[in-house]
């Protein structure tokens, strides 16, 4: 067999394997619009006892970055496993282009999951392997491809994030910054329909960030993704968001377009998108009365 | 009176629990294996850093226990003008007990602590979560190589650490305190039966192998993903790699030798 005669068979059996094969399995309720790629539909989820969504709703376009922002520990990386799949909600619906994830079986997920990019906060390289093979990972895992093929497809992505020049360097050896590029760029490497991008401005001087938040912006049109951004960064994700969704005590507080976002009337979100220190999350931790407080301690000393 | 009951309680169900979930994560193992036939590299690359990496403790160990035993014997032995079956003394105690034994102890320290701290870490950053989203099953990439490395090497690390605590024996018995070499030897070809001795031994060890493979990548797997849950995984797989081992060592014994 001839080397292109090789090369088009494995990419024949390539696109086999990555063919969607998963049958939309919308299983009640209103159909999913054709212009939704994620619908999470009255979603209910506990930790230990505790709720973290209580009847949450949200669409995410397709081709579109949509920006999920709220205060720390209101449960946006949750919802970002539970849109992969990595967590089972307690009640209510996620459907990703049409099927709902927590219904999949292990091997129809796992099948999902190569149309699905994420970029972790930390960026979750492999520390054992090189920039190149962390890139490479994905595709040998799930793709039989000629070593030419594949490294013509790392380097495009590489050269994609600007660390083409870094492909033979450690994980240990790049800044948090190239970490996350190099992350994205993996993220990338199985031609994902979508990327979820947790928390991917956290602790990144202003020219890294800048570097991230135009990366986004950039992968996101020219390849045709959609992005569900989470981060309580609200000047980088509204910057390049076309929706923002502010979540907190369970529930999506408001929505919109970024400029619709600054004219909303909502105190929580104004508090929220301007940064106050004070408004309805209030400064102060629930405490007894400030001035009996201090009288009491006083007592207790004079007895 | 009533909270202590319920401490106590809550402790049983999270030792219950904990064991389930130990039980489920084995099965999840087993029902991989295939893994090591579709991809060998992974587990001949984990051979390399469980078992090839500890060839130097426990060879270093085995000469020093195996010196050690053949001193102690021979003191023994002197007394009632018995020297010469120092070999089949030091040899019995080696296949039998001390090398499945102390191999495994050791292995538990060396291997079994890196291979916990290593997959703790790995959850810790998040590395099998992302394994996960680009649709790699980390029970098959991570755990069952590592599991399966681990299941081999300690039987024949086992097998290295008797031949060369019986050479240290040797050192000591014949060339220090002047033991017949002809009799440490042929004693020890008289006295070890193959089926008796080194089979059980070998049954021992490979016992061992799979329970501390068993407790290092479920704890790893299992641990709290921060730098302290790491660290309280690691003191654990020593810790209980431990305990299951001289508890096992007691059972099989009574099976093995004891009539029971």
């Amino acid at each position: 067999m001839t080397r292109a005669a090789r090369c088009a068979d494995a990419r024949t059996q390539n696109q086999k394997r990555r063919a969607p094969v998963i049958e939309p399995q919308v299983h009640n309720h209103a159909p999913v619009r054709q212009d939704t790629l994620v619908e999470i539909r009255d979603l209910h989820f506990s930790r230990r006892g505790r709720p973290i969504f209580r009847g949450l709703n949200a669409s995410i376009p397709r081709g579109s970055i949509t920006a999920l922002m709220g205060p720390s520990g209101t449960g946006k990386t949750t919802l970002l496993k539970l849109i992969g799949g990595q967590l089972r909600p307690d009640r209510g619906q996620i459907l990703v282009d049409g099927v709902d994830i927590h219904r999949l079986g292990r091997a129809d997920l796992y099948r999902m999951r190569r149309r699905m990019g994420m970029l972790f906060q930390t960026g979750a390289l492999l520390t054992d392997l090189s920039v190149f093979e962390n890139v490479a990972f994905p595709v040998r895992e799930n793709a039989v491809l000629p070593e030419g093929v594949l490294r013509t497809l790392v380097l495009m992505k590489l050269e994609a994030v600007g660390l083409r020049g870094a492909r033979d360097l450690m994980p240990s050896e790049l800044s948090g910054g190239m970490a996350r590029r190099v992350a994205l760029a993996r993220a990338i490497a199985l031609d994902p329909m979508m990327i979820m991008y947790d928390e991917p401005f956290t602790g990144l001087d202003p020219i890294t960030m800048g570097v991230i938040v135009a990366l986004i912006k950039r992968l996101n049109d020219t390849l045709g993704l959609t992005s569900i951004l989470v981060s309580h960064d609200v000047q980088e994700a509204a910057s390049i968001a076309d929706r923002l969704y502010l979540i907190s005590d369970g529930l999506v507080v408001d929505s919109g377009s970024p400029a619709d976002m600054e004219r909303t009337e909502s105190q929580w979100a104004q508090q929220f998108m301007k940064g106050l220190p004070d408004g309805p999350v209030p400064f102060h931790y629930p405490a007894p009365d400030y001035l009996s407080d201090l009288m009491g301690a006083a007592q207790k000393e004079g007895a | 009176m009533l909270g202590s009951l319920a401490s106590l309680g809550r402790w049983a169900l999270g030792v219950f629990e904990r064991l389930g979930r130990g039980h489920l994560f084995l099965l999840n193992i087993l029902m991989s294996l295939h893994v090591v036939v579709t991809r060998p590299r992974l587990v001949i690359r984990e051979l390399y850093s469980v078992g090839v990496l500890s060839l130097l403790i426990i060879a270093v160990s085995g000469l020093f226990v195996g010196m050690v035993l053949g001193y102690q014997l021979y003191i023994t032995l002197v007394r009632f003008g018995a020297e010469e079956v120092l070999g089949s003394a030091v040899a019995l105690s080696l296949v039998r007990e001390l090398g499945p034994v102390v191999t495994a102890l050791l292995f538990a320290g060396r291997a079994g602590s890196a291979l916990s701290a290593e997959i703790g870490l790995m959850k810790t950053t998040e590395q099998l979560s992302g394994m996960e989203m680009m649709a790699v099953d980390p029970i098959k990439r991570v755990i069952v190589p590592r599991f399966v490395a681990a299941f081999i090497s300690l039987p024949l690390l086992a097998a290295i650490f008797s031949a060369v605590a019986i050479m240290g024996g040797y050192f000591i018995g014949v060339g220090l305190l002047g033991v017949d070499s002809g009799s440490f030897w042929s004693q020890m070809q008289a006295n070890v039966d193959f089926y008796e001795d080194v089979m059980n031994g070998i049954i021992k060890s490979l016992v061992f192998g799979f329970v501390a493979a068993w407790i290092a990548v479920f704890e790893g797997y299992d641990a709290v993903p921060t730098s302290e849950g790491v660290s309280r995984a690691t003191t654990r797989t020593v810790v209980h790699t431990a305990l299951a081992v001289l508890a096992l060592d007691f059972i099989l014994t009574g099976l093995m030798f004891g009539d029971i």
